[in-house]
């Protein structure tokens, strides 16, 4: 692509971006809605997609308010964070054969560090708020994150074992035979439950846990700033249904009466499907039941796909 | 471009490590600190080591410094750290240091002029630093594990000696 091309792709990417994520806080409550026998937002407009809009004219509008107890400039700066991070973890997402910002040889640990990075919104937040609840959302989040991101980067090895490199392209064109998430799934489903953690969705949303916190690390935050923390979830949430997509279901790997893009969306879509599936049919842990499932069952899963991956590969060089 | 790129990086990771180093308020120091590690990680990147400014970001800034302020939170310093720290850092605490620092750079500048061209930056790929590290310096590596096992070890033995001792005094 020339450097033009790159630039308006770059800039279509961000806007769909957000404008998808911004979306999909509708079509999460009417799903939410369908699936727990209720309505959910229908008044405004066709199947009340235009809630969004109001949401958002709402959230715009509000006084933008700190409270006079926090530490101003780390209280405004938390929300951005994790959109930020976000948005640069979609650079190196392969839409297609072509259709990517970045190919680097180290894609993978790029949107490792990026998710990683995102996390200093929640602590920051919790932190600048200077109130209890916040405090120990922040400090919940802190000990989530640490222990998730382990093994999210260790279940991802195996898929970098047998495709032998860090770009996502290349690691696309590696399961032309056969998806990764077949003799990966133990891969896939640590990946799977480390990523919805990271993103701190429903399941795992201990940092927020309304019932117990108020609301965790937002409880101060209100407006603007309160739509930047919602609009970072989201892109977390579809960020990581795309990189589900690009590293255990082919990526844009599909049958030929699709373009590529089309079947890259489509898993995408499906996977997103899913992950609102499991926010209206899974309860909320404990949270030491929470940690307790990632060091006790998560990380020796990921070690025994580890050292199996490892095994086979050698056995297969010979 | 590749320059200047560089140039402004470096300015930043010197602006930020000052900022780091002057802060009385931990929270503020350690984004700053946060900040330096980022833009040493574009460096790496500007030099030709991308999987070095990747490890950066993924372990110095996205688990180390998380775990620094982790402890912040725990401790929950507030204002009275911070007039604490306003007192512990005097004026006179900076000679030292000062001196030290100017040594090192006075020898830095020696040695720019006595080498020329240190860098002439090639690109290593990931699979070059794993087959460096898993074979010329397979022996360190072990060691640095075994640290590691020693220390992990050892903070579940701590943790549990507490909790134990927590009980005790329960059913007292």
């Amino acid at each position: 692509m020339s450097e033009m091309n790159t630039l308006l792709f770059g800039l279509v990417l961000l806007l769909s971006a957000v404008g998808l994520a911004a979306g999909l806080t509708w079509f999460e409550r009417r799903l939410l809605g369908i699936w727990q026998d209720r309505y959910g937002p229908n008044r405004l407009g066709p199947f009340g997609a235009l809630q969004v809009l109001a949401d958002m004219l709402k959230l715009l509008t509000k006084d933008d308010w700190v409270p006079p107890f926090a530490d101003r400039v780390v209280f405004v700066f938390a929300p951005t964070a994790i959109v930020i991070a976000m948005l640069m973890g979609f650079a190196v997402v392969p839409f297609s054969p072509e259709l990517h910002l970045l190919d680097v040889n180290i894609g993978l640990l790029f949107f490792l560090g990026m998710t990683s990075l995102a996390v200093y919104s929640v602590l920051l937040g919790g932190l600048a708020s200077n109130n209890k609840y916040a405090l120990l959302g922040g400090l919940r989040s802190a000990a989530q994150m640490i222990s998730y991101e382990v093994f999210m980067g260790l279940s991802l090895m195996g898929v970098v074992m047998l495709s032998g490199s860090f770009s996502l392209q290349a690691i696309v064109r590696a399961q032309e035979d056969l998806w990764f998430c077949v003799h990966q799934f133990l891969g896939l489903y640590v990946f799977l439950i480390a990523g919805i953690a990271e993103s701190h969705r429903l399941p795992f949303d201990l940092p927020e846990a309304e019932h117990e916190l108020t609301a965790g690390f937002h409880t101060e935050y209100g407006g603007m700033k309160f739509a930047m923390f919602m609009l970072g979830e989201y892109l977390g949430l579809i960020l990581i249904a795309c990189m589900i997509t690009t590293l255990f279901f082919g990526g844009w790997l599909g049958p030929d009466f699709l373009p590529p893009l089309a079947w890259f969306l489509l898993k995408t879509g499906l996977l997103i499907l899913f992950f609102v599936l499991l926010r209206a049919a899974i309860p909320r842990p404990r949270y030491d039941q929470l940690m307790s499932l990632g060091w006790k069952v998560m990380l020796p899963l990921t070690l025994v796909n580890l050292a199996a991956t490892g095994a086979v590969a050698l056995w297969m060089e010979g | 471009m590749i320059l200047a790129l560089f140039y402004v990086a470096a300015a930043i990771a010197l602006l930020s490590t000052a900022m780091a180093l002057s802060r009385t308020n931990a929270t503020h120091a350690l984004i700053y600190l946060i900040m330096s590690l980022l833009s040493v990680a574009v460096i790496f990147f500007i030099i030709g080591a991308p999987f070095a400014a990747a490890l950066e970001i993924v372990i110095y800034a996205g688990a180390i410094m998380v775990l620094f302020v982790f402890v912040i939170m725990m401790l929950n310093l507030g204002e009275a750290g911070q007039i604490r720290e306003r007192e512990w850092l005097k004026p006179r605490s900076w000679i030292l240091p000062g001196i030290f620092a100017a040594a090192l750079l006075a020898e830095l500048l020696v040695l720019e002029n006595g080498l020329s061209g240190t860098t002439t930056g090639v690109a290593v790929e990931p699979k070059t630093v794993g087959l460096t590290l898993f074979g010329p310096y397979v022996l360190a590596v072990e060691l640095a594990s075994m640290l590691l096992l020693a220390g992990l070890v050892g903070a579940y033995h701590v943790g549990r000696s507490f909790l134990a001792r927590d009980r005790g005094v329960k059913h007292q």
